[in-house]
């Protein structure tokens, strides 16, 4: 290489100290190497070790972790042997840092100006007097309408994406040579992302730094990075160009990953790389990826690859990258099980609204002059027994509202839900005849939440088992062995708590508690939102046997339109409580489609590096639907004129039998 | 119960403040967190809970066997002199009518006369409401500042031997109930090394200055209590807000450690010690009863229980109410001090608009 | 292969959680001094009668305010008592008296706390302006006023002190279940639609357990502090019965001429109410809350 590189690590190992006083490591032998204008992807599930890699490029180690050897060099210096006094002129200097999660990254009691000026007291050789300006500019370099505003506001009045542009425009104010970005954009919605990654593709090209982007999700990477390294278990295994990395790498783990990633184009669902990832100080001495490895020998499980670099300069830690191109990277795995809108109907949703806002005695006393707009509203929808029907939208779009109140958890201000065709459903859970309770069961989003700390897996499971089918002893064991096996749990798991569990297997015990019930409906809200790629794509497919076996009608919330792709017979997209669009799952994801479709369907990021996504009219949070006219309106880039701020949008119905509800023509969309 | 303060007071207004989180009813009841609408209703919860305690001293008062003019007249309290007394007490009235004759004239500041009919009783509290206060001051100027800065060093240096040191000190001083640390530091500074007086034997209306140097172990008693605790609840609250995204974020900044310490960390961690701070001083100013008695001190806990030996009902009704109300007063101060102070609820609103 | 039927599996479970839990609370410092101090307490308590080497009512004008010796190891007393067989015996009331208010303040106080902490409603804010009132009220004034008035036997305290310190518990029962049912294991039962009794037996209970055993521990110790300074004022035990309180006091008068005297009776005292605290914040730090945060003034 021509230029020395700006950030330099190697052979970095870093590790903290068991209870058993034995030092583990998190990160093993990593080397990581960026020069000027370059741009580094650092990609891994949860626990590879990612984020501390990043970190320690600032010489900063979380408490309790401890390097045990290597070297991390910035600008030839190695960052762990300088002075506090040197590493505090750096960080924040040349070295900028973007973290994962605005909202709490920045301090609450500080107005924004407030911390801009503090980073800049700290780096920058303006004189004071020139600091006010200097904030404003830089705020305005990130994109913040009013940046005079933005200064006097405390962190927790601004939207996630306006807090994320804050720390970005922070991270700059010490005109720094390099960025380290953290998961910057994971917990923000995909349009507000879109946004984020456009300004950072813009700042990489027009500053010149050398950045390192670490994230989860290979999408993101494809759209900001050059080079991309590939951790698994604190290791390196792959390293190489973003396009090699993302069509064909030469690493199994790699290929897996890409499997397992759903697609808007892809009609079947993705592949679940079995098993899970070694805890630390249990990788053994062979490869870590081995146990669930395909091409796995007896060499990969008792010695350690080496990592070996192959002819278009792609590095692998694998003693077979030859044979890697037997691993599919597209998820081509099983056929998702469909269903035609025409059968017996299994649910009957007839103009549901939902208000969030409760009335206490003030509002009863003096109620207020206009009356609140309903958090969701008009929703009409049939469902038919053994369709599922995604639910898509934004956070906010009130996609789980629904989900709620048809479980009875949350009762509707307006419309009715009815159990098939013509049984109407008490809004009241409390009310409602078991045998209609049983019928509709409910999948949480956390499992953390949604199963009891305190109960073992056994003892989950009997909940529904006793209530519905009155089992008890060796019958109701034997049941709940059953449910464990068909989510593909072992009968060891009985007496394990949640505790003992991993993400995906909670998330299993959870839906086997779904199944216990024998439910006809099963609600499962952002259910795989928790979970790493790898596991969600082995609860896709667990969910589509069950279907399979079960004919169990599915309502799929999800804020991911690819996963909800993979599943969906049918999809609905909700705009602030609102269905915008709704029909056959081919024919919203193919065109013509609501402008707010359109816009979601863009801003989805495919490990592809060659599609750039479409921008939203305007990047702001809404906190409250317009009163009147399309909801949509105010963010609508093809807004036509006082008709959408009036007038509800008309249900147009297209050739294919979806629906959309908009004022342009249905054949100009 | 005697010696400490209650332990769990704040936790409820913390969680009303929004410290805690945002389920509580109390807010999402009255729908938008608006400040004045939320000053209001802590204000007007702060009243209902002086009249909620005004009501049970005197229903408790009245549940009692005997009544004033049993406790003037004690082994004459039988026959006519008893009538006369009680006609001339009005204590045959209704019990309506009394409450309300007793809270017109609590109202006025006039808590009627002392049992034994010669002293009114605001003037007898008078003095001993200044010298609680005196004792507070004395106990509070020392012991928060010194509490706040304790607890931040033990919590910055977590599990290193100051902190071990500072902690395991804490509890001791939570612990050892006061009348024995009270005991230990008479028979070390007022016995062996003969420094100060062991008690306090100034009459209760002589001026301030008077009670020094009697009342310094009378207040450091109470300081090593108050200590205790404000440092414990400042030091998990700085551990906390230590390991918090915006202290690293500060780090990674490039922002110097004091720095973060002062500016990022301790603003954060020293709010929700607001209220506890407010409950040590309720505490102080009234429940200190077993101190004052050690140290023979003439403020308003040893006169409760002279009142309660003495079954000086009045005097007991007026105590309470007094100490009941300082509480009430100084953790509504602490709620609106807190709400000010703390950015997320004073702007609650402005994200709407 | 054993057979383990589900309805045995689940309460050995718990009696095993209790243990593991017990084993990491006895693993940390504070917890296995706190314990060993707590333990050493209650048995000395129930043998002491059996081991005291004089009558704790014998007095001895020969030996009065006499130092430490062989025969009295720690003196005597203004009445010539021997003051070892008093310190012995001395924690036996305040241990019997607040062994019996502890778990009765807890249950009740739990019980309505975590009742007020589900209803919610009218109900909910009218009991929670009363507790306000209560604990405005100056801590000692209605044990003072009720001990005056009915005399200090047990039949008098300790209904008077579970109820008292009962009213504290309502608060942090009702805060745990607040923050307990705000859960989606909870939204989970209800939308399956379990009763609301099962639902606070299997789902609730067991998460607002943890807070309340903590809670109990500290309740402990306030009440034994409450209860030794209702003794050391004059308005408890009442003489020649032992108590740590009572004797402080009295030891107290004459501690110019013997400082001895007080040592036992304040060693006693504070090691069993330090040997709770350890304890209790050995098993906060265990069950994962922060009692300093929590519980503190």
């Amino acid at each position: 290489m021509a230029e020395p590189a700006l950030i330099d690590i190697r052979n970095l190992t870093v590790g903290f100290r068991a209870r058993s006083g034995a030092l583990l490591p998190v990160l093993r032998n990593v080397d990581l190497q960026v020069c000027r204008g370059e741009s580094l992807g650092i990609v891994g599930e949860s626990g590879s070790g990612k984020s501390t890699l990043a970190l320690a490029a600032m010489g900063f180690l979380k408490r309790g972790l401890q390097r045990m050897g290597g070297q991390v060099l910035f600008n030839g210096d190695d960052m762990f042997d300088r002075t506090r006094k040197q590493l505090e002129a750096i960080r924040g200097g040349q070295l900028g840092v973007v973290p994962q999660n605005s909202g709490q990254s920045l301090t609450p009691t500080l107005r924004i100006g407030t911390q801009m000026r503090e980073a800049l007291r700290l780096h920058c050789t303006l004189p004071e007097a020139e600091h006010e300006a200097r904030v404003i500019n830089l705020l305005s370099q990130v994109r913040l309408p009013d940046p005079s505003t933005i200064m006097q506001r405390y962190p927790h009045e601004l939207s996630g994406g306006q807090q994320q542009r804050v720390a970005i425009a922070m991270a700059l104010a010490g005109e720094p040579d390099a960025l380290l970005l953290d998961e910057p954009t994971t917990g923000l919605d995909v349009t507000t992302q879109a946004h984020i990654l456009e300004l950072l593709r813009e700042l990489a090209r027009t500053r010149n730094m050398a950045m390192v982007y670490v994230s989860h999700d290979l999408g993101v990477i494809a759209r900001v990075c050059e080079k991309v390294q590939v951790l698994y278990a604190g290791e390196v295994v792959l390293e190489g160009p973003t396009r090699h990395v993302l069509t064909d790498p030469l690493h199994p783990y790699a290929r897996g990953l890409l499997a397992s990633i759903p697609r808007l184009g892809e009609t079947h669902l993705p592949v679940a790389l079995d098993g899970r990832p070694p805890t630390p100080g249990k990788t053994g001495s062979g490869c870590a990826f081995a146990p669930r490895c395909v091409l796995a020998n007896d060499q990969c499980r008792s010695k350690r690859p080496p990592l070996i670099t192959s002819a278009h300069g792609e590095v692998t830690r694998c003693f077979y990258p030859e044979k890697t191109g037997q691993i599919a990277t597209i998820g081509s795995g099983t056929d998702p099980v469909h269903h035609d809108a025409c059968g017996d109907t299994a649910l009957t949703l007839r103009d549901l609204s939902i208000s969030y806002a409760r009335s206490g005695l003030i509002e009863r006393l003096f109620p207020p002059a206009v009356p609140t707009v309903p958090t969701v509203d008009g929703i009409s929808i049939i469902l038919a027994k053994g369709e599922t029907l995604g639910l898509v939208g934004e956070s906010g779009s009130g996609k789980s509202t629904i989900l709620k109140s048809i479980a009875g958890l949350l009762p509707p201000s307006g419309g009715q839900i009815l159990m098939g065709a013509d049984t109407p459903l008490t809004p009241n859970v409390e009310r409602r005849r078991p045998d209609q309770l049983r019928c509709i069961q409910m999948v949480f989003q956390n499992p953390d939440e949604s199963l009891n700390p305190r109960q073992s897996v056994l003892e989950i499971l009997s909940q529904p088992l006793r209530l519905y089918f009155n089992l008890r002893g060796r019958a109701l064991q034997d049941r709940a062995v059953e449910l464990l096996e068909t989510v593909r749990l072992g009968s060891h798991y009985l007496d394990r708590r949640p505790e003992q569990l991993s993400g995906g297997e909670k998330q299993r015990v959870a839906v086997a508690r779904a199944f216990a019930a024998n439910p006809e409906i099963v609600l499962c809200d952002e259910i795989t939102s928790a979970l790493d790629v790898s596991v969600q794509a082995a609860v896709l497919e667990l969910l589509n046997d069950l279907k399979k076996s079960m004919d169990t009608t599915y309502i799929f919330v999800s804020h991911d339109l690819t996963v909800v792709r993979a599943l969906s017979d049918r999809v609905a997209v909700l705009y602030q409580g609102r269905i915008c669009e709704v029909g056959p799952a081919a024919a919203v994801y193919g065109s013509p489609s609501h402008p707010y479709t359109d816009i979601l369907l863009n801003a989805v990021l495919e490990p592809d590096p060659d599609v750039a996504p479409k921008l939203m009219a305007e990047d702001v949070v809404e906190l409250a639907p317009p009163a009147c006219g399309c909801p949509f309106q105010r963010r609508c880039p093809r807004k036509l004129d006082s008709v959408c701020e009036t007038d509800t949008p008309p249900s147009q119905t297209g050739a294919d039998g979806h629906v959309v509800r908009c004022h342009i023509p249905l054949n100009e969309l | 119960m005697v010696h400490t303060p209650h332990p769990d007071k704040g936790l409820d207004e913390g969680i009303k403040l929004g410290l805690g989180s945002e389920s509580d009813p109390a807010l999402t009841r009255t729908g938008p967190a608006d400040m004045t609408s939320l000053l209001l209703r802590r204000l007007a919860l702060g009243l209902v809970t002086i009249w909620i305690v005004s009501v049970i001293i005197f229903l408790g008062v009245e549940a009692l066997p005997g009544d004033a003019c049993t406790a003037v007249l004690e082994r004459d309290a039988q026959g006519e002199v008893l009538a006369k007394c009680r006609d001339d007490l009005g204590l045959n009235a209704p019990a309506l009518t009394r409450y309300a004759d007793w809270a017109v004239g609590v109202l006025h500041g006039d808590f009627g006369m002392s049992a034994n009919g010669l002293q009114s009783i605001s003037e007898l509290v008078g003095y001993r409401v200044r010298n609680s206060l005196l004792l507070a001051a004395g106990a509070l100027s020392v012991g928060i500042p010194l509490a706040i800065f304790l607890g931040t060093v033990a919590g910055l240096w977590r599990d290193k031997p100051i902190d071990l040191l500072f902690s395991t000190g804490a509890i001791f001083a939570m612990t050892i109930p006061d009348f024995v640390s009270a005991t230990i530091l008479i028979l070390i500074f007022a016995i062996w090394l003969g420094w100060v007086p062991a008690i306090v034997i100034t009459p209760a209306d002589a001026p301030p200055l008077d009670f020094f140097p009697e009342f310094v172990l009378a207040a450091v008693v109470l300081t090593l209590v108050m200590i205790a605790h404000i440092m414990r609840m400042v030091r998990s609250s700085v551990i906390e807000v230590m390991a918090t995204d915006y202290v690293q974020m500060a780090t990674l900044k490039g922002v110097p450690y004091w720095r973060i310490v002062l500016t990022h960390a301790l603003p954060n961690a020293l709010l929700p010690a607001i209220n506890v701070i407010a409950l040590t001083i309720a505490w102080l100013l009234g429940g200190v009863v077993v101190v004052e008695v050690v140290f023979n001190y003439p403020g308003l806990g040893r006169m409760l229980v002279d009142a309660v030996s003495d079954r000086d009902l009045p005097v007991i009704q007026a105590i309470t109410l007094i100490v009941a109300a300082t509480y009430v007063g100084v953790n509504l101060v602490a709620d609106i001090l807190a709400m000010m102070l703390n950015p997320r609820l004073r702007t609650h609103q402005t994200r709407r608009q | 292969m054993t057979e383990v039927s589900p309805i045995t599996a689940p309460a050995q479970s718990r009696l095993q959680r209790v243990l593991t839990t017990l084993q990491e609370v006895v693993r940390l410092p504070s917890g296995s001094i706190g314990l060993t101090l707590v333990t050493l307490h209650i048995v000395l308590a129930l043998i002491s009668p059996l081991i005291v080497p004089y009558d704790f009512k014998e007095m001895n004008s020969a030996i009065i305010l006499a130092d430490p010796s062989a025969a009295h190891w720690l003196g005597t007393d203004h009445l010539g008592r021997d003051v070892m067989t008093r310190v012995l015996l001395g924690g036996r009331e305040a241990l019997i008296v607040t062994g019996i208010a502890t778990p009765a303040a807890l249950i009740w106080g739990g019980l309505t706390g975590v009742l007020l902490g589900l209803r919610g409603g009218w109900l909910d804010e009218v009991v929670m302006r009363l507790v306000d009132a209560f604990l405005a009220l100056p801590g000692v004034l209605p044990l003072l006023v009720l001990v005056t008035v009915f005399g200090t036997g047990n039949d008098v305290l300790i209904p008077t002190l579970a109820f008292f310190f009962g009213i504290p518990v309502i608060r942090v029962a009702r805060a745990a279940t607040h923050e307990v049912v705000a859960r989606d294991f909870i939204s989970a039962a209800r939308a399956r639609g379990h009763s609301q009794l099962t639902i606070v037996r299997r789902e609730l209970m067991p998460n607002v357990l943890d807070t309340m055993m903590v809670e109990g521990a500290m309740r402990w110790s306030w009440m034994l502090l409450g209860f030794s300074a209702l003794s050391f004022l004059g308005f408890g035990v009442s003489p020649p019965t032992p108590d740590w309180g009572l004797m402080i006091a009295d030891a107290r008068v004459y501690m110019s001429l013997a400082p001895w005297g007080v040592l036992g009776p304040v060693v006693a005292l504070s090691s069993l109410i330090i040997g709770i605290n350890l304890t209790a914040d050995a098993l906060a730090k265990t069950l994962g809350l922060d009692r300093s945060r929590k519980a503190v003034v």
